[in-house]
């Protein structure tokens, strides 16, 4: 079944070599279609109550790599965010991509087939694999359909993550060679020497980190995000992103719960000043895209903070904020793609008045800002707020610096969509800019959908992984790290003998 | 056999087979390159047969004389096929180079032999292995003749800082011998590295570790540093090729079964890539047939020929072993070894040399993929090189991971021949 998830985007992808561009594209969409008609049935399929893992599969290949697979609840939600926005970034890229289509077609698919891989693999090298490969097609969407500066930002992107990653791979074959096996389930109860744990964590945090990002190895995403085709930005923000996430709960947290919670403090630090610094950056911002890159490394400080909460809620909002941050900043790159693809500017400075001539794009570009603010209601609402709950049980201060992120976040998102949409049109070509075509409702409508029945419902986010996050608390509790906030339970009966003492005065 | 100078064990013949088939391909690497009749005569074959022969006495010798007979003929032979082209003035200036470079290195060997012999009283690999357990490393006349084999060595398989030669000669020597070079030679050396190093000098472990460990970190890095700002993509592979022989000796230096089966698996696939990578700048020509070797010349490839262009772009990212291709296999086993002997300062240092080194393949991938088309490539019809070249790129591609089983079955039993 996964297997088959990741063989239809590599097979279409090889096919759309041999065709030309029109017959490409459709290709790539039934492809991704029907991977999403697959993730589906998976959802549908997966058993929340059941078993830990999932639909798995294991053919030993040979030497220590088998091409074991297997989900559960957490890789389970994050391949339906992969298979979701697939189908929308084709769809995105259907008109605004017209050189070597073939070959953007495949390498997209390319792409979808390593991530998913990423979320499905349970052989330590087979998900290495799979996450170094994910460079390559990267590497070329940003090099070849990119804009002015793309070689810079293609190649920034791929040294700085190979080098996150290629101290990992130390790691893993240092944990290899300990525990004797490669299987992640097996290694996710193997305990490390604490000593160990603490250098293995931070092997996995440099790679993690960089993917995430989180400041200050932040700096590839502004570039590769502004140069990337906007189906590539869909991409990099909706999925890509969260492998650095998902890297944390699958290893970091339940391979070194000690290591992890030795390096908190360091997380918190990060993410706080990630949260502050990077806001105000993007309150300064010119270019759209850039203003909402910086905002993902923001957004990414909550799931870093809900992650090294250690508990339940922390490690749920964490969840639901990189769900929502995939949809949400997915559909914020495709709305910033809507309005280059008419006016081939990304500068706030030329636009103004959309609301005016573009009622239906000013419509949803409201709900998505609404959403990334994190309007209740909404999909990111849930997960903040259940991120920062987390993060306030362990420490007061860091959930206090994280909420400054939330202020700041609807500072710089409401600044951007009042200087778009209000206002008079700065330029004759935006007064001139034609509403969103069916083709555009198409791709954001379902995103729409998403946001609500995420913000509104997100129990049927949260069930598939809820078993999994309680285990993996389990699994770490015992390293977690002591709150600043022990309200110790009161003394109500001394209370009441002092009372008693003073009235009898 | 012949009195213990020479072995017929897997060992020997796993190199043989890779030796062989390099030098195959380097024959048929020939055809339609040089020019019929005047150039491509049959002394051709024969040299390159010899130096095939001299590297398989090489990979099989147990003796410090068949060693040494074997690499002179492997040797010889090549310093004629580096000039082989007697027209082009830098043909004839890279034989000669290589000539002076070789015949220095070889006295250096020979002189580290004499040694060896003079402290051990054997040319026998065991005998001197008995040695070295029975004086250990105290004895500075052994210690002396170490280095200066080793030196010898690693001059024969290009490692820094023996590695001057190597850019100059492969720019230089006609391309289908330069892809020889790369290959063949290069297996043969490192094979004879090794069985010295943990056959004959087993019991000096800690002697010679700290020389492979400094060879093969510098020799990664410099090959990735001096790599940047190549034009000439003969160049570029050459530094490419020191490059990687950093990595084998990283395998080298973990020592022990592993760490030999770690090397053999790690040859056999460099050679894969190394050719495969060759045989495209084989047919890197302009209109009238003449070969291009500058990488400017690549540029927009892939919309000219993309078949072309993905296969060369194949071996690019293999080379700097980034998975999902077969390159990085290798790459994983060497680093495996070296972890598994405690030597984990190494491979964080070895792979941070894979990131640097990712650089200058990355830029030949940018050129082929993202720069604007150049002048178009003469077509070369040379089916047998064209299959030989899709046969590379199926190898290195993630199908090449099937090959994983079999191939590990048998660098185990190869490594476990020598010990």
């Amino acid at each position: 079944m996964l297997t088959l998830l990741i063989a239809i985007p590599l097979i279409a992808g090889g096919l759309c070599l041999f065709v030309k561009a029109e017959a490409a594209r459709w290709i790539a969409l039934v492809a991704t279609l029907i991977n999403l008609a697959l993730g589906a049935y998976l959802w549908a399929a997966f058993d929340p109550n059941g078993a830990q893992w999932q639909f798995v599969e294991n053919l030993p290949l040979a030497g220590n790599i088998s091409w074991a697979l297997g989900i559960d609840g957490i890789a389970l939600v994050l391949i339906m965010l992969s298979v979701f926005l697939m189908p929308i970034c084709i769809g995105a890229s259907w008109r605004s991509i017209d050189k070597r289509v073939p070959e953007y077609m495949a390498a997209f698919l390319l792409m979808e087939a390593l991530m998913l891989g990423v979320f499905a693999a349970q052989d330590l090298f087979l998900f290495y694999v799979f996450f170094e490969g994910g460079l390559i097609p990267m590497y070329l969407i940003i090099g070849i359909w990119g804009g002015a500066e793309r070689i810079k930002a293609s190649y920034k992107f791929f040294l700085y993550t190979l080098f996150g990653s290629v101290l990992m791979l130390i790691a893993m074959i240092y944990m290899v060679t300990q525990a004797k096996t490669t299987s992640i389930p097996v290694l996710m109860a193997h305990d490390f020497p604490v000593d160990a744990q603490k250098w293995l964590w931070l092997a996995f945090f440099a790679s993690f980190a960089v993917k995430m990002p989180m400041w200050p190895v932040h700096t590839w995403l502004p570039d590769a995000h502004v140069q990337a085709p906007t189906a590539g930005s869909v991409i990099l923000a909706g999925v890509l992103l969260k492998m650095g996430g998902y890297g944390f709960i699958r290893f970091s947290l339940p391979m070194f719960p000690e290591g992890s919670a030795y390096f908190v403090p360091l997380v918190f630090v990060l993410s706080g000043i990630a949260v502050v610094y990077t806001s105000l950056v993007a309150l300064v911002q010119t270019d759209m895209k850039k203003l909402i890159a910086y905002s993902s490394v923001a957004h990414m400080a909550f799931v870093t903070f809900g992650l090294f909460a250690f508990n339940q809620q922390g490690i749920e909002g964490a969840m639901m904020v990189m769900l929502g941050h995939g949809l949400v900043s997915g559909a914020l790159f495709l709305c910033v793609g809507v309005v280059y693809d008419r006016m081939h500017t990304r500068e706030i400075a030329k636009y103004g008045g959309l609301a005016n001539n573009m009622p239906g794009y000013a419509l949803l570009f409201m709900v998505f800002t609404m959403a990334s603010v994190g309007l209740p209601g909404t999909s990111n609402f849930v997960g903040e707020f259940l991120s920062l709950v987390g993060t306030y049980k362990v420490s007061s201060w860091a959930a206090i610096v994280a909420t400054t992120g939330i202020i700041l976040g609807a500072a710089y998102m409401l600044l951007l969509y009042w200087r778009i949409a209000f206002g008079v049109a700065r330029t004759p070509e935006a007064a001139q800019m034609t509403d969103l075509s069916a083709r555009e409702w198409w791709l954001l409508a379902p995103i729409v959908v998403g946001v609500f029945w995420m913000g509104i419902y997100p129990e049927s986010f949260i069930r598939p992984f809820r078993a999994d996050v309680a285990r993996l608390v389990e699994r770490i509790d015992r390293a977690a790290p002591a709150g600043d906030l022990n309200f110790k339970p009161g003394k109500p009966q001394l209370q009441a003998e002092h009372h008693a003492a003073e009235a009898a005065h | 056999m012949f009195g213990g100078l020479i072995t017929a064990d897997l060992f020997g013949s796993f190199g043989k087979a890779i030796i062989f088939l390099a030098s195959a391909v380097a024959i048929i690497a020939a055809h339609g390159w040089f020019e019929r009749d005047t150039e491509h005569s049959a002394e051709y074959s024969v040299l390159i047969l010899f130096s095939a022969l001299g590297g398989a006495v090489m990979v099989s010798a147990t003796s410090l004389v068949t060693l040494y007979v074997g690499l002179e003929l492997q040797s010889l032979s090549a310093y004629v096929l580096a000039s082989y082209r007697r027209s082009d003035d830098r043909s004839a200036e890279a034989g000669l180079k290589y000539f002076v470079l070789g015949a220095l290195a070889s006295g250096i060997l020979l002189y580290g032999i004499s040694l060896l012999y003079g402290f051990t009283g054997t040319m026998n690999f065991n005998g001197i292995a008995a040695a070295f357990a029975r004086e250990g490393s105290t004895s500075l006349g052994l210690l002396f003749g170490l280095v200066f084999v080793l030196a010898g060595v690693a001059f024969k398989i290009s490692a820094v800082p023996f590695h001057m030669w190597t850019p100059d000669v492969y720019e230089g020597a006609p391309t289908p011998v330069t892809a020889f070079f790369a290959s063949a030679p290069k297996v043969a050396a490192v094979l004879l590295g090794t069985r010295i190093c943990l056959d004959a000098l087993e019991p000096a472990i800690e002697a010679w570790r700290q020389i492979v460990i400094f060879a093969a970190l510098a020799s990664i890095f410099l090959g990735a540093v001096a790599a940047y700002g190549q034009t000439n993509i003969k160049r570029l592979l050459a530094y490419s090729s020191i490059n990687n022989v950093g990595f084998a000796l990283v395998g080298l230096a973990a020592g022990g079964q592993q760490g030999a089966s770690s090397v053999l698996f790690y040859m056999a696939v460099y050679v894969v890539m190394t050719l495969g990578a060759f045989l495209c700048v084989l047919w890197m020509r302009d209109e009238n047939g003449e070969p291009v070797e500058e990488i400017a010349a690549l540029s927009g490839l892939s919309q000219t020929r993309p078949a072309y262009a993905a296969a060369l772009a194949m071996f690019m990212f293999s080379l700097a072993g980034i998975p999902p291709l077969f390159g990085f296999w290798p790459k994983l086993l060497v680093f495996q070894a070296a972890v598994n002997s405690g030597l984990v300062a190494l491979a964080v240092a070895a792979i941070v040399g894979t990131v640097i080194g990712a650089y200058y393949y990355l830029r030949i991938i940018k050129v082929m993929y993202m720069d604007e088309a150049a002048a178009p490539f003469g077509r070369v019809s040379q089916p047998v090189q064209g299959a030989l070249i899709f046969l590379a790129a199926l190898i290195v591609s993630p199908l090449g991971y099937l090959l994983i089983g079999p191939l590990n079955k048998l660098t185990d039993l190869a490594a476990s021949s020598i010990f």
